[in-house]
């Protein structure tokens, strides 16, 4: 190694190797302290543009979090929704799918539930159109998942770009129904579905469920641990990660590679509808075309940051749902525009991406020439 | 008719343009960078920033001069959408980040900024207006040439843009025999298909990487600019700019990555996001109403998919994305 040194004497001054042997709690202490760096970055510009003290403004923050009741249940129904969503992707991501579709295809199971509210609310029993929101809403988001991955699976079509296609064409899809199905002819909005009979609501007594925010949690929770177990102890789950791994060491294991790509892919897009199910017929009772609201992309990242664990999942959607609540909060009290929250939201990704770096590779410093001899 | 649709067409087309271009350099290098639709906000709002503090510096808007005028928004614009176009860079060449999460982060980021600076800028300088409106600088930026309006039809499809309609087709040219005809082009592209060959060759692969992907993000960034400057008349509008930096994304898989073929892609692309306002008048006998309009624009993602799929299918190497698209490069992991 000396003698390499002197010889070339190029080496560069630091070179970086992959580590794999960090100890887990090493590595949430430093993504802790990405996150804690980007608390103070986004202080700081948050002092600059506000000029008020920090202090002040994080218990702002916390008060618009988890302030009342009423923005705690909000608060949990958000965690809720972005996590359900983040669910869909990491089957596909862990196998290396880039399903950057979420988006449409919670667009489309919420469409299929509205659907099915609209066209049988008046002329069927109310279970069975609660039965068909639910089944028509999963069809349709595995349907929009499955599309891409057929092509993917046949023809090696890239999935990243296609899926991204979808889901302005789900957009697109939804914005027709909405002007056709809208309740004021032309102003392209849908007022509340059956809000008379509540036939489709997916809904709990108010006697038990105030805010109407609890089935949906629920329900998130009970697919949040089925998931951790269908990754980590299923048979296809197993396949998952080693497709994921590499495509050939699957093909000479004898897993078939299109079967577990189409199979993965109805089971994100399966979650997706459930997702817009939720959206549509457990909370909003009407759908735009904004229904999914970017939790679509959001959700990628939350998966990804968990390192495609969904109990780690809970703890990265809920960080930054409480942050988007909490700088909604601020630009509210400050008369800023609400786009605020968005960039905290990017600060804190930007950081802990940054932090994942370096938990996976050491840098390690030239050594001296002094040393060295 | 025909004349005044193919000049609204074009118009719509050139941020498609900026952006596909800028995109297209970067995904040679391998970068697939999904942040686009923020670095083109990013853009826009810089440029706004730019002239907005420039208009306000004036104690007379009739004295605005017209270089300052176009130099500090274009300065402004570029220095914006580099910067976007470097955290890229520095987060997925350098510190390995995935390319798609950091990609759709800076997409959030950016049209966060976008937004935020644009419904608070006013508040945050303190200045006394109540919108941001900048027709004095926006003249300087949608300026045509004095003679275009006598030329009829002629003159209004080729001659009545403002000049950075001009400098997009111009950009493209460039690229395209950048990428066709140069050795740096040559290397560019070799390593966006296979990093590990070209840098056995000697190609600096990080060096590269990050060159295209900022020279890519300022491209890029000059669509929100012309967006904003020129096709909207200098007033930003939240979310205005609306779909088209996924739009520009969807054209560089539509042009199979031939930024001389984007330029008559992004009129097409312009054609079909607007050609809903125009059939009334072509074919007054089909009836259209508002949900036929929102099918029409469905159109340029579904020729999207298809071609995508078609290229797929056909597997001809040419029109294939570049092989190591979306994937990292590091050195010591072979």
């Amino acid at each position: 190694m000396s003698t390499k040194v002197k010889e070339t004497g190029r080496e560069p001054l630091f070179h970086i190797v992959r580590r794999t042997d960090l100890p887990f709690w090493k590595s949430w202490l430093i993504r802790i302290a990405a996150v804690v760096a980007s608390l103070l970055i986004c202080a700081v510009i948050i002092v600059l543009v506000t000029g008020d003290n920090p202090i002040q403004i994080y218990a702002t923050m916390i008060k618009g979090a988890v302030g009342s009741p009423r923005r705690i249940w909000a608060l949990l129904q958000g965690v809720a929704m972005l996590l359900c969503v983040a669910l869909a992707v990491t089957p596909a991501f862990k196998m290396r799918f880039w399903n950057i579709g979420a988006e449409g295809q919670v667009l489309m199971g919420g469409m299929g539930a509205a659907a099915c509210m609209i066209l049988f609310g008046k002329t069927l029993p109310a279970p069975v159109v609660l039965l068909l929101v639910i089944v028509v809403s999963i069809l349709a988001g595995a349907l929009w998942g499955v599309i891409p991955a057929f092509f993917k699976a046949f023809w090696n079509t890239n999935e990243t770009l296609f899926t991204l296609m979808m889901n302005y064409i789900a957009i697109q899809i939804v914005s027709y129904f909405t002007y056709i199905w809208s309740s004021n002819k032309g102003n392209n909005v849908i007022n509340t579905i059956n809000a008379d009979t509540h036939v489709g609501w997916l809904e709990l007594p108010a006697s038990i469920d105030k805010y109407g925010y609890l089935l949906n949690i629920i329900i998130v929770a009970v697919l949040t641990v089925a998931m951790y177990f269908y990754l980590k102890y299923s048979k296809q789950g197993y396949e998952i990660s080693v497709v994921g791994e590499s495509e050939n060491t699957a093909k000479y294991a004898g897993i078939n590679v299109k079967k577990v790509i189409i199979r993965t892919m109805l089971i994100s897009g399966a979650l997706c509808g459930i997702a817009g199910m939720l959206l549509v017929s457990g909370t909003d009772h009407t759908i735009t075309p904004n229904t999914a609201a970017g939790r679509g992309f959001t959700a990628i990242m939350v998966s990804w940051l968990a390192k495609f664990n969904p109990l780690f999942m809970v703890l990265t959607s809920l960080l930054l749902v409480f942050m988007e609540k909490g700088a909604l909060e601020i630009s509210t009290v400050f008369g800023l525009n609400d786009s605020f929250a968005a960039i905290i939201t990017g600060i804190i990704i930007f950081f802990i991406i940054g932090s994942e770096f370096f938990i996976n590779y050491s840098i390690k410093k030239r050594q001296k020439e002094v040393e060295a001899k | 008719m025909i004349a005044a649709f193919i000049h609204r067409a074009v118009m719509q087309g050139i941020p498609l343009l900026f952006g596909a271009t800028g995109e297209i350099i970067t995904e040679k290098s391998g970068n697939l960078n999904l942040g686009i639709p923020g670095v083109m906000y990013v853009g826009g709002i810089s440029g706004v920033i730019g002239a907005f503090l420039y208009e306000n510096s004036l104690p007379d808007k009739s004295q605005a001069n017209g270089f300052l005028a176009i130099m500090i928004p274009l300065l402004a614009c570029l220095l914006g959408s580099f910067l976007m176009g470097l955290l890229y860079s520095f987060l997925t060449t350098t510190l390995r980040a995935n390319q798609n999460v950091t990609g759709l982060a800076i997409t959030t980021f950016g049209v966060g900024l976008g937004n935020f600076f644009g419904g608070s800028l006013i508040k945050i300088v303190g200045a006394d207006v109540p919108s941001i409106s900048l027709s004095t600088t926006s003249r300087f930026f949608s300026a045509t040439l004095p003679f275009a309006k006598d030329l009829g039809w002629f003159g209004e499809i080729f001659l009545s843009y403002g000049f950075l309609a001009y400098l997009a087709v111009i950009i493209a040219i460039i690229a395209s025999l950048y990428l066709k005809r140069t050795r740096s082009g040559l290397n560019l592209r070799a390593v966006g298909e296979n990093p590990a060959t070209a840098d056995a060759a000697g190609i600096s692969v990080t060096k590269y990487k990050y060159t295209a992907t900022c020279v890519g993000s300022m491209i890029a960034g000059l669509g929100g600019l012309y967006y904003v400057m020129d096709y909207v008349s200098g007033v930003w509008s939240n979310d205005g700019f609306g779909d088209r930096g996924w739009l520009a994304i969807a054209l560089v898989i539509f042009t199979v990555w031939k930024p001389n073929f984007a330029i008559i892609g992004s009129i097409l692309f312009g054609g079909l996001y607007i050609v809903h306002n125009y059939l009334n008048q072509f074919f007054p006998f089909i009836p259209v109403d508002m949900s036929t309009q929102e099918l029409i624009k469905m159109a340029p993602y579904v020729v999207t998919v298809l071609v995508l799929i078609f290229n797929s299918m056909r597997n001809k190497r040419e029109s294939q994305p570049p092989e190591a698209l979306g994937l990292p490069y590091f050195r010591e992991d072979r």
